[in-house]
């Protein structure tokens, strides 16, 4: 169970004009908490900073001002610390095709993080593990599964052995950047569905990082709308999507694609 | 602007697909597309939906014949009407009659096309390259003045004729893509995900745009993506593929109220819906049933490399 804080983060990137400098506020005063077992929705275009706030939970980046807690406490920058955190919150990346190593197999991609986090484990514990985890995302026969490398699964199944990974050490949140925008429409739902049943089952917390206004009023709890490093909009995910209230808002919800709009137009010409 | 201002007669065919087949040469050889015939409309736009593997880009490759060994074309032909009612069979033509014809009469805007761009030379020079070698009649003025005027058309500032790929965004590079196909105004154009890469808003903007166009210039379109909810907004006409075959093909409104095959009811169900209901069973418990389909499958184990 962990609650992760951020509170006021800014980030800025220095950019480089021929001899002049300048500044790009990537981020400006945002502030959210994950909590256990509830799903958050960071949905904007590209370029609106969702990613960056993705880098700086992560620690991949440092924030200019602002921080972030995780169950009240700041986090460490190194050591131990940083160690115990990266266990805490771990990550879902968008493209399955580039996330995993091709030379490896699914069991080396699983294994690693077991043993990082766990180094007193013994080899056929990780192993049993390695297969419960791959039960857990419904990749059976895990045996089978498991021997196998990448360019032998379908992109649906690569991303599944992505959120595997990402469990492995037993985090506390999951950070999820576009993690179905990639896949076969048909399958997309699938794995949502997963991740919430998995969520469920261990009270993660999740950040659902999209453009997908859809799938993030379905599948999230509450939704922020981004906007050139602001949030310019939060609520619950029915009231953000049905109800907008921000102009950005209601431009981002009217680029959807929505055949219900055409399909009323078609029937009435 | 030499462009017809009028909406073209819809009925009348510009391109018709017969018996289309092509097959991967490799073992076990590996039928990509299965006897598919399709009839575009002049003026139309024809959405080709399928997930990925289906065979659509093998299609949309096969038509204009840019297929590379190992796949080949086995059956079946593209015939292409012109505006003067010629007729020009695309398996007949000869390497360099090919190399005329495409572009000219049929251009094409693919996946990723942005990337396509060379990045050591501006865009005014390869913008102007499709007029140099199709039109290698015009003067060096009227070359500069209808680059200017294809960017305008697609939305981006004639001043960026002197940028480099590199200056662009992605939007922007992908408009200059559609630019170019543009250029010599060709009756068809085949679009193969052309604006998957992007983000919505930019999407949106480009679909208008090319809407737009179409109806200025009256130009067919075929709309090859996997997204089913945006093909069901743009398109007057939709076929959906799978395995390689043409599974249903109607027009938008029809297919979407009334889906005849399974696996186009499966493709609608796959949408949430935005202000609908459909989608909410996401949060709710565990169904097996959504992630059956993509199963793991034990007698082929490399059934999941398809690109």
């Amino acid at each position: 169970m962990t609650t992760l804080t951020a509170e006021h983060l800014v980030k800025n990137y220095h950019l480089r004009r021929g001899l002049r400098g300048g500044t790009l506020r990537a981020v400006d005063d945002v502030s959210f908490t994950l909590e256990p077992g509830r799903t958050v929705a960071l949905v904007g275009q590209s370029g609106s900073g969702k990613s960056t706030i993705a880098k700086l939970l992560l620690q991949l980046e440092r924030p200019t001002a602002g921080r972030i807690l995780v169950d009240g406490k700041p986090v460490q920058r190194r050591g131990g610390g940083l160690r115990r955190y990266r266990r805490t919150v771990q990550m879902v990346f968008q493209d399955p095709f580039a996330s995993l190593n091709p030379y490896h197999t699914v069991e080396h991609h699983l294994e690693r993080p077991i043993r990082l986090h766990h180094p007193k484990l013994a080899s056929d514990e990780v192993h049993r593990r390695v297969l419960h985890l791959l039960e857990r995302v419904r990749l059976t026969p895990a045996e089978n599964v498991a021997a196998r490398r990448p360019h032998q699964l379908s992109g649906g199944q690569r991303q599944r052995v992505a959120i595997a990974r990402a469990l492995a050490p037993g985090p506390g949140v999951l950070i999820a950047d576009e993690p179905v925008s990639m896949l076969d429409v048909s399958i997309r739902l699938g794995v949502l569905n997963l991740l919430a049943t998995l969520q469920r089952e261990e009270d993660l917390g999740l950040l659902y990082i999209t453009h997908d206004l859809a799938t993030a009023r379905h599948f999230a709890d509450e939704i922020l709308v981004m906007y050139r490093g602001r949030i310019v909009e939060r609520g619950d995910a029915d009231e953000v999507i049905l109800r907008p209230q921000h102009e950005y808002t209601k431009t981002l919800a009217a680029a959807a694609p929505n055949p219900e709009r055409r399909l009323s137009e078609l029937r009435g010409g | 602007m030499p462009a017809p201002p009028v909406r073209p007669v819809v009925s009348a065919p510009v391109l018709t697909i017969e018996n289309f087949s092509v097959d991967y040469l490799v073992n076990p050889v590996v039928h990509a597309v299965k006897n598919v015939s399709l009839t575009l409309r002049r003026g139309e736009v024809l959405g080709l939906a399928g997930e990925s593997g289906c065979g659509k880009s093998t299609l949309a490759y096969g038509i204009v014949r840019l297929l590379k060994p190992p796949a080949v074309i086995v059956s079946g032909r593209a015939v292409f009407h012109s505006r003067e009612g010629i007729e020009i069979d695309w398996n007949l033509l000869r390497a360099e009659e090919l190399r005329a014809t495409r572009w000219d009469k049929i251009s094409m805007v693919f996946q990723g096309a942005m990337n396509s761009l060379n990045p050591v030379i501006s865009i005014r020079d390869q913008l102007e390259d499709v007029f140099t070698t199709h039109r290698p009649e015009m003067g060096r003025r009227e070359r500069r003045r209808r680059c200017a005027e294809l960017l305008e058309r697609v939305g981006v500032d004639p001043a960026r004729l002197r940028a480099y790929p590199h200056e662009l965004s992605g939007g922007m590079r992908q408009r200059v893509m559609i630019a170019m196909a543009m250029a010599l105004e060709p009756q068809v154009m085949i679009m193969d995900e052309p604006t998957t890469a992007l983000d919505v808003v930019v999407q949106r903007e480009i679909l208008r745009e090319i809407t737009r166009l179409r109806d200025e210039l009256g130009f067919a379109v075929i709309f090859i993506t996997h997204d089913l909810p945006l093909l069901l907004e743009i398109s007057d006409r939709i076929a959906v593929m799978r395995a390689g075959e043409v599974v249903e093909f109607g027009d938008a409104l029809s297919l979407y109220t009334d889906p005849q095959h399974d696996y186009t009811k499966q493709l609608l169900a796959s949408f949430p819906s935005l202000t609908g209901e459909r989608g909410s069973f996401v949060r709710g418990g565990m169904d097996e049933r959504l992630l059956a389909l993509d199963a793991v499958r034990l007698d082929d184990p490399d059934a999941g490399s398809t690109a």
